[in-house]
């Protein structure tokens, strides 16, 4: 079959862009599909809290403390007989911002230092990378817990700290990248045309390095959420009545012998949701994978 | 300094260092180009030839500074550039400009054909929106690509279109010297005599001077006025085309011109067949850099460098003559 110029066939390929390259692999990628239909439910679920869930989080009816599944209270009620399935729908909500602020603070973070550290290279970037490896030397969990210790465990403050412990493995992805970017053709191309150092960066190189930043910030997000979970756990996250999974799972802990329910189900909606950004975030970098092709 | 040279080179150096493990000191420098120099005149086209890794990009990216050299002067235009700020340089950026040799990497994937060849108009703030757009599509039909093009994306053209648009996005600011590093060594015979025709054109058309590295001799000798041999970081022999052509004096000059092939199957050439490999440039042999390669060689090559020196309206850098 010959290929006329202006045939159907040519012009299919004419516009096969790169994000439809992308969405194409993407799409038959099941596992990835899957794990953006959880993350795409649980953004519906928070946002729609309001009106999704059946009673107030906080509303504690002391007539019917801890009862089982039932037709009026789906998934049963705590300690304070309020409704689980109400504090689970709120609860989400907390999971998201924690996620994406904690990993957002961290992304840029990660992103400035990586960039300079990366592009100007030499005894910068020999000092801002010992820097980095300082920061990894320390356990990160007990580093948010002493630090948590001595603020107030407030929702914001430890999204700022997950965030500000959290940067050093998107930071040396970033330099990886750029160090092997700004040697490329088009860097040294756009230095030949007298571009200043902030464009080469911002224009050039950080927008050939995104691929690679999504997929950890994806990643981050399932990490990030599962601090956060563990900091309530442990009673120093976010602060009761404010129903957060981790702390309906510290109050399902106590009662665990009559009450299972009440551990049970934040337990599964963060196994749900960290496999969900997992599935995600794996997708999306296989997807963007250059090596495997179409 | 003559009038009529628009580049001059003088006793250009830079060398690399070579890194040991992390902990200890550097173990040794490459010196990829050594004690260079060399002149351009207006108008005409320089080729530099010579093996791989014999120091050809690096001189071409040292003369933009695209490389710091370590020493030595570039004078252009009779001012030496390597002394000049950072805001001096941009300025005289807008007329130094390079082509790349990889069509596939020397054009950013995220952006558009347009946003690449207008790069410069921005980053020097020539013209802005219309004005610019319109810029751009003259430059597009000026190395013969389609208007349409200007919205697309690098990936969906072919390494010969790309090319052109490497050139699009040199000429954009009207430049008057160029660096063609190796612009057709990547792209099919077909169209390597497109692009070359291509800068030909340009360059009777808008007074280019070019400085041309490749290492295809037949090119060379279509498209330049002076060849420049250079071997192991040093210029060996530099001479008009034609004299290099019809009669190379240096061993080495001699031996790359017999490796061209002939399209005779029943031509009876004398072949110059070098033995070895190029020596390692961390450890340059003494004396001439050629000497264990060369087939003339004598007890002096061993110990005593030669220097480029005139022979009859030519350079070489050889003691046969």
């Amino acid at each position: 079959m010959t290929i006329l110029p202006g045939s159907n066939i040519l012009k299919s390929m004419e516009r096969f862009s790169l994000s439809r390259i992308f969405f194409h692999r993407f799409v038959r990628n099941r596992l990835a599909v899957s794990g953006s239909v959880i993350v795409l439910a649980l953004f519906v679920i928070s946002m729609t809290a309001p009106i999704l869930a059946p009673y107030d989080p906080s509303d504690i009816d002391v007539k019917q403390i801890l009862m089982g599944p039932t037709r009026s209270h789906p998934l049963g009620t705590d300690q304070l007989g309020r409704d689980v399935l109400s504090r689970m729908i709120w609860g989400s909500r907390i999971s998201l911002r924690v996620g994406f602020v904690a990993v957002g603070i961290a992304t840029v973070i990660g992103i400035l230092f990586g960039a300079v550290s990366g592009y100007y290279g030499g005894w910068i970037d020999g000092i801002m990378m010992r820097f980095v490896d300082v920061m990894l030397c320390f356990p990160a969990f007990f580093l948010i817990l002493a630090v948590i210790a001595f603020l107030d465990p407030s929702i914001w403050n430890i999204m700022v700290v997950i965030g500000i412990t959290g940067w050093m493995g998107i930071a040396r992805l970033v330099r990886a990248e750029f160090l092997s970017l700004r040697e490329r053709e088009f860097v040294v191309s756009a230095r030949a045309l007298g571009a200043s150092d902030a464009r080469i960066i911002f224009r050039h190189i950080l927008p050939n390095s995104m691929a690679p930043i999504l997929v950890s910030a994806t990643l981050g997000v399932a990490g990030a959420i599962l601090t956060e979970s563990a900091l309530s756990f442990l009673g120093i996250g976010v602060q009761p009545p404010t129903p957060s999974w981790g702390n309906i799972l510290t109050a399902g802990k106590d009662n665990i012998e009559i009450a299972w329910w009440l551990s049970l189900y934040p337990g599964l909606a963060i196994l749900i949701t960290v496999l969900g950004y997992n599935l995600l975030g794996e997708g999306i970098r296989d997807s963007l994978d250059p090596r495997l092709k179409i | 300094m003559s009038d009529d040279n628009l580049l001059e080179i003088k006793n250009l150096k830079k060398s690399f260092p070579v890194n040991g493990s992390s902990f200890s000191k550097d173990v040794g420098s490459v010196k990829a180009v050594n004690d260079v120099s060399l002149s351009i005149a207006k108008g005409k086209v320089l080729g530099l030839v010579g093996e791989s890794g014999c120091g050809k990009s690096t001189l071409g990216r040292c003369i933009l500074r695209l490389i710091e050299p370590d020493s030595g002067e570039v004078y252009y235009e009779g001012r030496n550039i390597l002394g000049l700020t950072g805001k001096e340089m941009k300025g005289k950026r807008r007329e130094m400009q390079i082509i790349f040799q990889d069509p596939y990497a020397s054009l950013n994937p995220r952006m558009t054909v347009g946003d690449a060849i207008g790069e410069g108009l921005v980053v020097h703030k020539v013209a802005k929106r219309k004005e610019k757009r319109e810029k751009i599509l003259e430059l597009l039909s000026m190395v013969g690509l389609r208007p349409d093009s200007i919205d697309k994306y690098p990936h969906e053209f072919s390494g010969g279109q790309r090319q052109r648009m490497g050139i699009a996005r040199a000429l954009a600011l009207y430049p008057k010297f160029i660096v063609a590093d190796e612009p057709v060594s990547a792209l099919d015979v077909s169209i390597q005599a497109q692009i070359i025709n291509l800068l030909e054109r340009l360059k009777n058309e808008l007074g280019l001077t070019y400085l041309f590295i490749s290492h295809d001799l037949r090119i060379v000798e279509h498209l330049c006025d002076r060849v420049a041999v250079m071997y192991l970081g040093e210029i060996v022999e530099i001479a008009d085309t034609s004299d290099i052509y019809s009669n190379p004096l240096h061993p080495y000059t001699r031996a790359l011109l017999s490796a061209i092939p002939v399209a005779d199957p029943e031509s009876k050439r004398e072949r110059v067949i070098l033995t070895g490999d190029l020596p390692s440039p961390m450890y340059p042999p003494t004396g001439c850099p050629f000497h264990p390669r060369c087939m003339d060689a004598m007890d002096r090559c061993k110990t005593e460098a030669p220097t480029l020196r005139e022979e009859g309206g030519r350079r070489v850098s050889c003691h046969l003559y």
